[in-house]
């Protein structure tokens, strides 16, 4: 059974068709990796996986039930169980507030915890993450890129959510470090059972992490396939051209 | 004679040094890459080569381009080094290309004020400029920039730099910003112009797969100073340095996964 599923989703601003019939599922413990290349519609896709806004055709499903806005049980449940992580951990973490407090942010909103349990599951968050207990007081600038996406991932993890729907998680990270947050996010979808979304125009990410992906090209899918499939027998041209292109360090 | 020889360039922001004794040298012709992390001064050294450091950083010790001096020397005397000596490929190319003239004009500009072209000389050497950038189609030149996608930008600033027929091209990033098919192409263009008219290339990069295929030596740049350097493929077979290991060994996992096609095993690495 699919957690969150986008079932023949279209959308459009104005009379600008970003999304076209385009359908996915992922389920508990599984990864799928969103492709593509820019105006492809991929962070369209996760605004919409994210309940951000609602698709003009067709529906997004959770726990195969329609999402809808107002159903505040049903998007309190949705928000506790799907959670995002973003590219930038430089803009996507408050500079004036606190770690303590960034992380404890989505307790204190669903009001899924308070007072000393939210200090206990902070600091849990932050354990599994791979940071001190001294982290807490700090606050964002004093952190390394990778860092910070660490601290975005135990904001994204302490609701202890079902989901996590990450757009281009370590695009802006060295490739050192990537290859590290890659370990981590691997590690907490096995430890947790989480089920996975990753948005990525990195192929070497995307088969670092996913089992299965979805080759998306101007708001279509244009294949979509176990990522061993995709990556040694593609159907398409496109996903051949896209696979081809990746820049190969030699031997 | 070396075309660039940097020796003992260190640059700082107030009492923050960026660059610490920065040494290299490349000959005419000859492909150097300049491959680090954020924050490892490949890009501060490369605009200190064109003299182009912003305010607030200051160079000292050497860099000779094609024999003159550049560190400590007023922007005038440097400026006609720009263009027939050398010139530089920037990241982003929405940025690096003025918004509000056609890109007709951007590409007449130097070569009218290098090569003293007019008229309808000028017109066909637009053409021919856009041509070789692999942009024929003449409504090209009369678009603005906001109306070319990515790529086409950037083979525009590509056509910019060369226009003045410059010995030596300095490229920071040129396909970060792009997506990776676009990134192809415009590798391979670079490839070729710089192969054809005999250029040499300076490509800074954290990608090290892009610089393995552009260039024949590379250094390895970290915290502001060099720490190895050597022909590409005997660096990333057999890297010296513990930093260029990692880096190497990072690139290498990712790419594994693009074999395996499996993920790979959480937390093992």
């Amino acid at each position: 059974m699919s957690i969150l599923e986008l079932r023949s989703a279209g959308f459009s601003y104005g009379d600008q068709t970003v999304l076209e019939d385009v359908s996915l599922a992922v389920g508990a413990g599984e990864s799928l990796g969103l492709v593509g290349e820019s105006g492809a519609g991929k962070s369209t896709i996760l605004r919409l996986l994210l309940g951000l806004a609602l698709p003009q055709q067709g529906g997004v499903l959770f726990d195969d039930a329609p999402l809808n806005p107002r159903d505040r049980t049903l998007m309190r449940r949705f928000r506790t169980s799907v959670q995002p992580v973003f590219q930038d951990p430089y803009s996507s973490l408050d500079p004036r507030q606190r770690i303590d407090r960034i992380v404890g942010e989505p307790l204190r909103s669903l009001r899924l915890a308070t007072g000393s349990g939210i200090r206990a599951r902070v600091a849990e968050a932050l354990a599994s993450v791979g940071l001190d207990a001294d982290t807490l007081t700090r606050y964002p600038h004093e952190f390394s890129g990778g860092q910070r996406q660490r601290i975005a991932i135990a904001r994204a993890i302490v609701s202890r959510p079902r989901v996590l729907l990450a757009d281009e998680p370590v695009s802006a990270l060295d490739v050192t470090t990537r290859v590290q947050v890659i370990d981590l996010l691997l590690r907490l979808q096995h430890e947790y059972g989480l089920a996975l979304v990753m948005v990525s125009h990195d192929l070497g990410a995307v088969a670092a992490v996913c089992e299965s992906t979805v080759v998306l090209r101007a708001g279509r899918v244009v294949e979509a396939a176990s990522t061993r499939t995709i990556l040694t027998a593609p159907e398409t041209e496109y996903a051949r051209a896209l696979v081809g292109s990746v820049p190969r360090l030699p031997r | 004679m070396s075309l660039v020889e940097v020796s003992g360039l260190s640059v700082h922001a107030g009492t923050t040094s960026l660059v610490r004794d920065v040494s290299l040298s490349l000959a005419a012709g000859e492909r150097l890459g300049v491959i680090g992390e954020s924050g490892s001064g490949k890009s501060v050294t490369s605009l200190a080569v064109l003299g182009l450091l912003p305010g607030g950083l200051s160079a000292s010790g050497s860099i000779r381009l094609d024999g003159q001096e550049v560190v400590g020397v007023p922007d005038a005397r440097l400026r006609p080094l720009r263009g027939p000596v050398a010139q530089i490929v920037f990241q982003e190319p929405l940025t690096a290309l003025d918004p509000l003239m056609r890109v007709g004009r951007q590409i007449a500009e130097p070569l009218r004020r290098h090569l003293g072209l007019r008229g309808a000389a000028l017109r066909t050497a637009v053409a021919a400029a856009l041509a070789e950038v692999a942009l024929p189609e003449e409504r090209i030149g009369r678009a603005y920039p906001y109306e070319l996608s990515g790529g086409q930008r950037q083979r525009v600033a590509i056509a910019i730099a060369l226009a003045a027929r410059p010995r030596l091209l300095i490229a920071d990033e040129p396909t970060t910003a792009l997506d990776v098919t676009v990134q192809d192409g415009v590798l391979s263009l670079l490839e070729r112009l710089v192969t054809e008219r005999g250029m040499a290339l300076l490509f800074i990069s954290h990608d090290l797969a892009v610089v393995s295929r552009m260039v024949e030596r590379i250094v390895v740049m970290r915290d502001g100073v060099i720490v190895e350097e050597g022909p590409v493929m005997r660096v990333v077979r057999e890297p010296q340095h513990p930093y260029t290991a990692a880096l190497v060994a990072s690139a290498r996992a990712l790419d594994a996964a693009l074999d395996a096609a499996a993920p790979r095993d959480g937390g093992a690495a």
